[in-house]
């Protein structure tokens, strides 16, 4: 199910504009690996290069290699759609298809996909609600339009359309940043229990929420405003918390910069 | 605690002052109030000038309730409310000035021509009936109307909605700049102008007049209406839905014909049907390519059609006032026609769009 994720001499564009310089690291399979660091650091746009998404802005470019158990995501005869289904990715906003009932959102990404019989569809979808704890809530109003949940609601919904596909890696970009504390915590637990299956990958401005949620931890900075984002160490997020081997890491963790 | 008694000694007492935040203000009724008196006075100083015109005292009406408003308003109240009456009331005379023009053309048009419309007005042609006489129908008007609308559609509504798509997601560089700029150039074409392009065409390959060919000229003028619209409408659908889709691993062109489209069918469907309305009241190309006639032709590919602009054009010819009758009766007809069209639209962008319900 999950797959080893190798990053090497990784560097992502807008236009001409570099944000991430030179990216190696690996992340583990069937656990957490959290992103931390400064707004415009290039987390995002990292986690966008993994599973392609970076190329959908227009001018983004992708230099270097991404290894998915030894398969290059950005090899010339390798399709982003497929890489997609493979690397699902959870957004900062809430996102569902406002056309859609609570069914469909879940259903989207497999109906989108290819025909699946409708009993086979209603076991998946419960399968996914379940996964991510919104069962009990949603079950009576499924045939409801997503977009009447509650934020922390629609976020566990986005959650359960993307491991509806069954992904291999997960990819979150700041899921908690728009939610209430309670939803937050709602979300951890469920974070939790996903790295059973998958690969997890947060970026997260919480750094309580990284230090409670991950087993690693990756600390990015830019140099100054307009430079490129670099990777400037991982490693279990204990001693990422405790022990830094760099100092820039222990200066942003404890809230001292400059 | 000691805090507070600190402060407390140190602090003078306030001194008593009056209440700033309420201040004297005009009574409800005053615009009512103005209007009338402005009303009053703009038909006293007409009638005393001896203005005939209703259109004179009506705008004198209305520079004197503005005036009004806000001498008053700047007496009682302060210049910064006379300023927000002013604006009220020159929104309000606006809006009054748009409005009347409107339901006076309904007033005149429902007035005057439901005196023939009725059953019989709508199922006959003008076969055999003398234009100066009373009798005969809309029948082969109302059929070439929907039949050349219809067919302009057929062809304008999917061009219009895929070069739409096209610009919003897929356009980059030279080529999207060049088809903005055409379109924004095809949106001024005169409708004579795309009707005199395609009689130059029906001339050069000896083709006969048809509602086909007048078709063809209202597709002309109905796709950049639509291209249009529907960019609006597409830009309007947020960025994160595309990736939210992307992200599952649907492809590009599933991605906008699933979720894309469906997000916008409500805009995109007003679009199409305001484009309707526009080219429905086309008379000019009709004229050229079509050439009217008196009687029923069903078949749009094959001889002179007739259609209701050119209808109630050919009947104000005429002269008479059966078929003054007729012309009004017909223009009433196109009217209820682009109506009931654009009732539908909206029912189907209420029914269409995104729910937001529990």
């Amino acid at each position: 199910m999950a797959k080893r994720i190798d990053v090497s001499g990784l560097s992502a564009f807008y236009g001409t504009h570099k944000a991430i310089d030179d990216i190696s690291m690996t992340v583990e399979p069937r656990s957490v690996t959290a992103f931390i660091g400064p707004s415009g650091c290039g987390k995002s746009t990292f986690l966008r290069t993994l599973n392609r998404m970076h190329e959908v802005t227009p001018g983004g470019r992708v230099e270097g290699k991404v290894l998915l158990d030894d398969e290059n995501l950005y090899a010339s005869n390798v399709d982003p759609v497929s890489v997609r289904r493979t690397v699902g990715m959870v957004f900062q906003r809430p996102n569902p298809f406002p056309t859609m009932s609570i069914f469909d959102n879940v259903a989207a990404g497999l109906r989108l996909n290819g025909s699946y019989k409708k009993s086979e569809l209603a076991d998946i979808v419960e399968k996914s609600l379940k996964g991510a704890n919104l069962w009990n809530e949603v079950k009576d109003r499924l045939n409801k339009p997503g977009s009447g949940l509650s934020g922390g609601q629609q976020q566990r919904l986005c959650i359960a359309r993307a491991i509806a596909v069954e992904p291999q890696v997960l990819l979150m970009d700041e899921p908690c940043s728009a939610l209430d504390p309670i939803s937050t915590l709602a979300i951890e637990d469920l974070i939790g229990e996903l790295k059973e299956r998958f690969t997890i990958v947060i970026v997260t401005h919480n750094m309580q929420q990284a230090a409670r949620v991950s087993d690693r931890t990756a600390f990015f900075n830019l140099a100054a405003v307009g430079q490129p984002g670099k990777l400037i160490e991982i490693d279990e997020t204990e001693r990422i918390f405790s022990n830094p081997s760099v100092q820039a890491t222990e200066d942003y963790i404890s809230g001292r910069f400059g | 605690m000691s805090q507070a008694t600190m402060t407390q000694d140190t602090t003078p007492a306030p001194a008593p002052r009056t209440n700033t935040l309420a201040g004297k203000s005009l009574p409800r009724w005053s615009p009512i109030g103005f209007a009338a008196v402005s009303i009053a006075l703009a038909v006293g100083l007409g009638t005393v000038a001896g203005w005939q015109s209703k259109m004179q005292w009506g705008l004198l009406a209305a520079l004197f309730f503005v005036v009004l408003t806000y001498t008053a308003a700047s007496a009682v109240e302060g210049k910064r409310q006379a300023k927000d009456r002013v604006a009220t009331s020159v929104m309000w005379v606006c809006f009054i000035l748009a409005v009347v023009p409107l339901a006076s053309l309904l007033w005149t048009t429902v007035g005057r021509g439901i005196k023939v419309l009725d059953g019989y007005f709508l199922t006959h042609s003008m076969a055999g009936v003398p234009g100066f006489e009373a009798g005969g129908g809309v029948y082969h008007a109302l059929i070439g109307t929907v039949e050349q609308v219809g067919l302009a559609t057929l062809f304008a509504a999917p061009i219009g909605l895929l070069t739409a798509v096209y610009l919003v997601e897929y356009g980059r560089g030279t080529l999207a700049k060049a088809v903005t700029f055409f379109v924004d150039v095809m949106t001024g074409i005169p409708s004579i102008v795309a009707g005199l392009f395609l009689l130059s065409i029906m001339l050069m390959f000896k083709l006969q007049p048809s509602g086909f060919m007048g078709a063809l000229a209202l597709a002309i003028l109905m796709v950049p209406v639509v291209v249009r619209s529907t960019e609006e409408m597409l830009k309007l659908v947020p960025n994160e839905l595309r990736e939210a889709s992307l992200a599952l691993g649907v492809p590009k062109w599933r991605t906008i014909l699933k979720v894309v489209l469906p997000t916008a069918i409500g805009g995109i469907t007003t679009g199409v049907m305001l484009a309707i309305a526009r080219i429905a009241g086309e008379t000019a190309p009709i004229m050229l390519l079509v050439f009217g006639t008196q009687l029923i032709n069903s078949n749009p590919f094959d001889g002179a059609q007739s259609s209701l602009p050119f209808y109630i054009w050919e009947q104000y010819r005429v002269g008479s006032d059966a078929s003054y009758d007729r012309a009004w009766a017909a223009a009433l007809v196109l009217i209820a026609f682009v109506m009931i069209l654009n009732l539908v639209a909206r029912g189907i962008a209420r029914w269409k769009a995104p729910k937001t319900g529990r």
